[in-house]
């Protein structure tokens, strides 16, 4: 007689039916497959943890993002924040997509020079560019953002020594209503530095201010902000305008779009609750269009939208280590996927679904990873159906700032996989070796004998 | 090891334990074996009619079967007075 298919014991308490620490749902739904290509076979092949980037997801999510702009203004420019994700098969995506490129050093310049960007169409931003990164910058006629006054007499100095007009915009900050308010970088609005900045710029006659930036925090889960923030670049530009006779070519709002995950301690999922991209751009595209300037002459509008461009396109399959009990009694869950691969479970409570069809019964549990620190939580808790040693399940929403934040500690960093929309599975970054981690090693002459 | 005598499992595997008020729910292997252990069967017997009925081994039988315990006896549904009979 053949065998049934086994299940461990679990035994449930029961709470009353409020939203709990667990959340309201079970992800009961296993996610088998992704894009056609099946959870089990990539883990076979790539081993496990895998990082799995959907080149579909990333077009479609790009389309609807390009969309609910350019159906609402006429002159809209996406630039693919690096930081974000700058694996080159994902950047290329998204210059495929027609997206320039926007940098915060002279790694992830030079890392948009080498896909093939034109100069001119990198926008370079952060506080922290080197005399050398502001000539190449220069030379290659990209458009620099100002972010401090050192930074402003910098750029004179180079403007004079290479006898070129570099093109310039000013990174602004303000009050959006949003708490805390990101000051740190750029020239504040409401003390006047910003105009400060300004009249420098146009009264040094040696840099062409052609755009006004701002970026006024990240995850932003109010669109309203935006209106403001768009209301006061507007202002800035049309003051330029009057003053100077001098037209802005473009508004750059930045990025910070809330993306579909959820944050943690919250009971809605954000797929449910967050902005959508047509909050945000009737917010921008409303201010701007019922602004003062020319209907035939509104300035071009820069996005730099990094997470809620490329969370969703990004996957992290993992494997069950171990289940266990901890001294409480409480389940816990040791998995193989840890926070320095996963930094964003810092923020939030990542989707997590099995990989393999379940029963419905579920158990509540801790996801620990393995690193051996108490830090290593990937999500405090979670319902899941029984997962058992060796199960695989896949964590969803991850494609931002994972792959550029990752850490490598006691263990390599695992191999990213893209599947492309014919279902073929490109490796985009080879696993880590130990010889490529100990290659920047050197060992001093008097340290490499020993007896013991 | 024994069940508490005034807890009771249902067909559908709903405990409810009245010195406690705090109720349960049981998977289908989680009922089979309650009411194995209910029934005074010793733990040789009823791995013995699980392996027999269930693709499983013995390991992770054993090891599965521990830590249903353990949460029995954190949801206080086991006397442990009379563990010498374990
Ligand atoms: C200047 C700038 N632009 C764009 C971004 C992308 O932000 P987000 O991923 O929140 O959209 C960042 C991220 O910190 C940034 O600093």
């Amino acid at each position: 007689m053949e065998k049934q298919r086994y299940e461990r014991p679990v035994i449930k308490k029961l709470e009353s039916n409020m939203p709990n620490k667990y959340g309201m749902r079970t992800e009961y739904q296993p996610m088998t497959h992704i894009d056609g290509v099946a959870v089990a076979d990539l883990v076979k092949e790539h081993g496990s943890p895998l990082f799995v980037m959907s080149e579909q997801t990333i077009r479609r999510v790009y389309r609807e993002a390009k969309k609910a702009f350019s159906t609402r203004y006429p002159k809209v420019q996406f630039a693919w924040s690096y930081k974000t994700n700058y694996l080159d098969a994902v950047c290329r995506v998204f210059h495929q997509e027609g997206s320039w490129a926007e940098v915060v050093s002279g790694f992830e310049y030079d890392k948009a020079l080498r896909n093939g960007v034109d100069g001119s169409k990198i926008i370079f931003n952060g506080p922290d560019k080197t005399e050398a990164d502001l000539e190449k910058a220069i030379q290659h006629d990209s458009l620099i953002h100002i972010d401090h006054l050192d930074e402003l007499y910098s750029i004179i100095e180079l403007s004079k020594k290479l006898d070129q007009r570099p093109k310039v915009a000013i990174r602004i900050n303000m009050d959006t209503g949003i708490y805390p308010m990101w000051d740190r970088f750029g020239f504040n609005y409401e003390n006047g530095q910003a105009w400060d900045a300004l009249n420098k710029i146009m009264r040094s006659e040696k840099l062409e201010l052609i755009g006004l930036h701002c970026h006024i925090g990240t995850f932003m889960l109010s669109a309203a902000a935006y209106a403001s923030a768009a209301f006061k670049l507007a202002d800035l530009a049309l003051g330029v305008k009057k003053k100077y006779n001098h037209n802005i070519t473009y508004i750059d709002m930045g990025g910070g779009f809330a993306s579909k995950n959820t944050l943690k301690g919250s009971y809605l999922p954000g797929s449910d609750v967050n902005p959508t991209f047509d909050d945000f751009a009737e917010a921008i595209t409303s201010t701007l269009i019922n602004s003062d300037f020319e209907p035939d002459n509104l300035p071009l509008l820069i996005l730099e939208t990094g997470r809620a461009l490329i969370d969703e396109a990004g996957y992290l399959l993992g494997s069950v280590i171990s289940n266990k009990r901890s001294s409480t009694g409480k389940r816990t869950t040791i998995v193989d996927i840890g926070v320095n691969i996963l930094f964003t479970s810092f923020w939030y409570d990542h989707k997590i679904t099995p990989a393999q069809p379940f029963t419905q019964y579920t158990e509540d549990t801790t996801i620990y990873g393995p690193l051996c620190m108490n830090i290593d939580v990937v999500r405090e808790s979670i319902s899941l159906p029984l997962l058992n040693k060796g199960d695989h399940f896949v964590i969803h929403h991850v494609g931002a700032y994972n792959m550029t934040q990752w850490m490598q500690f006691i263990t390599l960093r695992p191999k990213v996989v893209m599947i492309d929309d014919k279902a073929n599975v490109h490796v985009i970054r080879k696993g880590e070796t130990i010889e490529r981690i100990t290659e920047f090693e050197e060992i001093p002459e008097h340290l490499k004998e020993f007896d013991l | 090891m024994k069940i508490k005598k005034n807890v009771a499992i249902s067909e559908s595997g709903y405990i409810f334990n009245p010195s406690t008020g705090e109720s349960f729910s049981v998977n289908p292997t989680g009922i089979e074996i309650f009411n194995m252990i209910k029934e005074g069967k010793k733990i040789e017997e009823i791995e013995q009619l699980i392996l027999k009925k269930y693709n499983t081994d013995k390991d992770t039988f054993e090891k599965d079967y521990q830590d249903f315990l353990g949460f029995l006896k954190q949801y206080l549904l086991i006397d442990t007075h009379d563990e010498k009979e374990d």
